[in-house]
């Protein structure tokens, strides 16, 4: 057993005196990250500042068989950076640097705790930017949007994370480092890459990663289209795709998120009797986006819109986006929590899932507003509650597990873009069979054998819930014995039979 | 008794580590729902990288601490004291949390748990209590300084070293402080000044306490801009410091104090108006309710007091201003310090006046609503953070700027370290200054 006062000092002996802390009242900051709705303390944050700091971090961790997990900006919205098994965190913050850019090739190594949108603003003076713009984009990390395969707006038209990485220099769970992936072509042999990306940093971490670069499209043109009916709004997404346009994006918002989202600084002044918000944006040559975005306002009047216009100047176009992507931290200013949820579906079922949410929103008493990437499908219900009332936090997990059954039923799934974490890991059942979930045990175990990077996140133990199941027989058999307990016992062991 | 025990110890638990008056209150910081999004826009953030010192760390701490799951110890002090209070996190917070608030709320309680030792207390004890409250010890030492500045002690002290007595923070600042003019403005102007032309309102200018002492010709140049459109000018005599340094030093017994002055002075002249230069004290004095919460009367008198505030270029733009005829033929930059853009919003209206000016060539700075380290006295609490972040605006600065303007004493200041340190040739002016130098040439011209 290797005490604390060990692990201290071989990790300030690696990264240095001032990038470890570990005294407890420090760490409470590092309890949780955007999932604010379970929370751990960590038993230290390491701050490594390059990859070989990173490997023997880990490699030392590894040979005392101490858990840990990587973290980024903390953003993450299914709790994939909570230490659950009182992990050594390793924050990738400082390890914040754009390490070379190959514009002829359209190439750019980047440490994985560069932010975002900050590779996009250090290449923008040549033409350039990087597409997947998650909502966050302003603070997460490329190395967070690794992990989770993160998505955003205009992912409909350039596609999510996994798209654009195209390399990573990868710090395996033993500490030994590994180049997956090519940074021209395509995989040779098994598409390592491709399994890393969106592994939730249960694999390992990557610590250098190649991406591709865009050059900017030549024109932009913006639509903002204010819909009496849901159901208008989801016909016109629909009707713009079937004409074979493809928008860089179409994002959806309805009433409540757009109150929330009107109270916020960036407050657009939506009439507040509009069901439904349709935000949709062309680009590339000029000469089509114009005829595209005349396509798009025509296709908007055909399906009963009330008003709609073309955003007249970048500040304008600024707004709207920032009143969209801002979305989800504004439901603070109309509840005190909130769980995002990050359900897909079949587009076309839109109209009916959203019935079936206002309906679990009555049924539940608890507020849902919906922010969503409408063009690909993909449902962001905010699910308010406050964490100060006994049992609501209990409730509003219950009712976004709920939400994504609703997904799955349709043909859809449980996570778009935001990862599974801990929020949605009970839920990875009602999406794939034992025998699936197996099978992705297997591969983790394979990178992972201990199971000391980042446990209990991702793929749920198939073991655990023949445990459950049997525990909750036992006390069902014996009622009298735990009436005592069933509150707990709800608490820790939800849903598997509901 | 076997079972009172574990009560007691969780309910020890549960008190708040906040046990004075006046603490941070919770409908504030449960507003924070931890998205994350002030995390890249905090500067202490930028260069440390550890939560801690973040501003969704700061109100988890804050909050904890309410909770009774922190004790007001160090791990809470530490970070409330490294927040520069620039309020850049409030800019993009979708959530609206009053970090500000929160902050100086928070360092109220650490001020009324550990009365400062050291440095600190110091610094509290000779300024904060000793000479900005009091306009005459101010003013003995502004004279004081002018008199180094002039009878040629300066030279000497310089040649003899006698200034390593100083902290080093403080002997940097002394080699850029400006030269000292015979009077403080709120002696040298008159009481009243008429308005020039149609008169549109009446105005008390608020001279201050820095400002007056090192730029009494900003003060002066106020004035002026504001008589020359249409504003009658009030100066009175019995107006105090605003109490910013002490609020942000925690001492808010000392701001209530000279708050109850300015609120008296100033609501007995009945002025439409309240005009202050300096950023930080205009967010001070329009935030004077925030000091009042638990006092009826004056809530109420500092609620009438803080609604007529404006900020110079605010006021200018609100009322209408003409646009001057003389010609500056310069570059200059802007940037916002952090008072004006994130505490007060103000952005659009300084650049309005800018660019008025004809043949003035305003250029953008590269993030301008940056904090530049100055954060009132923070320069010299935390010298390392703040030269840390002086350099990056410096950096910042786009070569072909003749100077860089903004709207606030502290900031201008720190800058003229900056460029001090460099030896670079920029002029470091207020806002007003540029403008008032335009209409002194529309003078001379006609």
């Amino acid at each position: 057993m290797t005490s604390p006062v060990e692990l201290v000092r071989a990790m300030k002996e690696i990264v240095g005196e001032q990038h470890v802390i570990h005294e407890q009242n420090k760490l409470h900051v590092f309890s949780c990250d955007g999932y604010v709705a379970r929370q751990a303390l960590p038993r230290a944050v390491v701050s490594p500042a390059n990859t070989e700091e990173v490997a023997a971090v880990v490699k030392w961790l590894h040979e005392h068989q101490i858990p840990f997990l990587p973290r980024g900006a903390g953003t993450g919205l299914s709790g994939g950076a909570i230490a659950l098994n009182n992990e050594v965190v390793i924050s990738l913050a400082r390890m914040n640097q754009l390490l070379s850019v190959d514009f002829e090739n359209l190439r750019a190594v980047v440490q994985p705790g560069l932010v975002n949108l900050t590779l996009t603003k250090q290449i923008t003076g040549d033409g350039y930017y990087y597409a997947p713009d998650p909502s966050s984009q302003s603070v997460c990390t490329i190395g967070g949007n690794l992990a989770e395969n993160a998505g955003g707006s205009h992912c409909l038209k350039y596609g999510v994370t996994t798209n654009h990485i195209v390399a990573a220099k990868f710090v395996l769970p033993d500490g030994e480092v590994i180049d997956v992936g090519q940074p021209y072509g395509d995989a040779v042999g098994y598409d390592i890459l491709g399994l890393v990306v969106g592994s939730e940093g249960t694999l390992g971490i990557a610590t250098e990663i190649t991406v591709k670069i865009l050059k900017k499209p030549q024109a932009v043109q913006t639509a903002l289209a204010m819909f009496d009916r849901v159901e208008d709004a989801s016909n016109t997404v629909s009707a713009i795709i079937g004409t074979g346009i493809i928008p860089a994006a179409i994002e959806m918002m309805d009433q409540l998120a757009m109150q929330a989202v009107d109270k916020s600084n960036f407050h657009v002044g939506y009439p507040p009797d509009i069901e439904a918000v349709l935000l949709i944006e062309v680009d590339g040559l000029a000469a089509g986006v114009e005829e595209d975005a005349e396509r798009v306002v025509e296709i908007c009047r055909q399906n009963h819109v009330r008003t709609v216009k073309i955003a007249e100047s970048t500040d304008e176009r600024a707004l709207w986006w920032s009143s969209r992507k801002m979305a989800f931290g504004a439901t603070g200013r109309i509840s005190p929590d909130y769980i995002v949820q990050d359900g897909v579906i079949p587009r076309s079922r839109l109209t009916e899932v959203l019935q079936r949410i206002t309906e679990i929103s009555r049924e539940s008493g608890l507020r849902i507003a919906n922010v969503f990437h409408a063009g690909d499908g993909n449902l962001h219900p905010l699910i308010c509650y406050d964490s100060r009332v006994p049992g609501e936090t209990e409730k509003a997990i219950r009712v976004g597990s709920e939400v994504l059954h609703v997904c799955v039923d349709v043909g859809g799934t449980i996570t778009g873009e935001h990862g599974v974490g801990i929020e949605k890991i009970e839920d990875m059942r009602y999406q794939f069979r034992d025998e699936e979930i197996e099978a992705q045990i297997a591969i983790r175990r394979a990178f992972n054998p201990n199971d000391l990077c980042n446990a209990g996140k991702l793929i749920p133990e198939p073991a655990r819930c023949v445990e459950v199941k049997q525990a909750r027989r036992i006390i069902e058999q014996n009622v009298e014995v735990f009436s005592g307990f069933q509150e707990q016992t709800a608490v820790t062991a939800p849903d598997s039979t509901s | 008794m076997a079972k009172a025990e574990p009560e007691l110890v969780q309910m020890s638990r549960h008190v708040s580590a906040f046990r004075w008056p006046d603490a941070p209150e919770e409908e504030k910081f449960s507003v924070c729902v931890h998205c994350g999004f002030c995390l890249d826009v905090c500067p202490t953030y930028q260069e440390l990288k550890d939560e801690n010192h973040s501003p969704r760390g700061r109100v988890l701490l804050i909050k904890e601490a309410a909770e009774g799951k922190l004790p007001l110890d160090e791990s809470v002090i530490d970070p409330v004291f490294t927040c520069l209070d620039c309020r850049a996190c409030e800019t993009v917070c979708p959530s609206g949390v009053q970090v500000g608030s929160l902050i100086e709320t928070a360092r109220g309680q650490a001020h009324a748990a550990y009365p400062p030792v050291g440095r600190a207390g110091t610094v509290e004890r000779i300024f904060l209590r000793g000479v900005f409250p009091h306009r005459s010890r101010l003013r003995a030492i502004g004279k004081f300084i002018r008199f180094y500045q002039r009878s040629g002690l300066r030279t000497v002290v310089r040649k003899t070293g006698a200034l390593s007595v100083l902290p080093h923070a403080a002997r940097e600042m002394e080699a850029v402080i400006p030269e000292i003019a015979a009077d403080m403005a709120v002696d040298a102007l008159p009481e009243r000044i008429p308005a020039r032309d149609a008169k549109k309102g009446t105005a008390v200018l608020f001279t201050g306490c820095v400002m007056d002492v090192f730029f009494a010709h900003v003060n002066e140049a106020t004035a002026r801009v504001a008589v020359r459109n249409g504003l009658e000018v009030l100066v009175p005599r019995e107006q105090v410091c605003c109490g910013a340094l002490q609020i942000h030093a925690g001492d808010r017994e000392q701001a209530r104090i000279m708050a109850k002055t300015n609120i008296d002075v100033f609501l007995a002249t009945g002025a439409d108006y309240l005009i202050i230069n300096a950023a930080g004290c205009g967010a001070a004095l329009k935030e004077y309710p925030d000091l009042f919460r638990d006092d009826p009367t004056y809530g109420q008198r500092a609620r009438d007091f803080s609604a007529r505030v404006r900020d110079i270029s605010e006021l200018l733009v609100e009322v209408g201003f003409e646009a001057p005829k003389g010609h500056i033929n310069k570059t200059v930059t802007y940037h916002d310090a952090c008072h004006l853009c994130h505490a007060q919003h103000i952005r659009s209206q300084p650049r309005q006046l800018l660019r008025a000016i004809p043949d003035l060539k305003l250029v953008e700075l590269p993030d301008s609503e940056r904090c530049c380290g100055s954060a009132g006295i923070y320069n010299l609490t935390h010298p390392d953070m703040a030269s840390a972040l002086l350099e990056r605006k410096m950096d910042d600065i786009p070569e072909t700027a003749d100077a860089v303007v903004m709207g606030n004493p502290g900031c201008m200041m720190q800058i003229r370290l900056g460029v001090h340190k460099r030896q670079r040739d920029l002029d470091v002016l207020h806002t007003v200054e540029l403008l008032d130098e335009a209409y002194q040439k529309e003078a001379a011209e006609q």
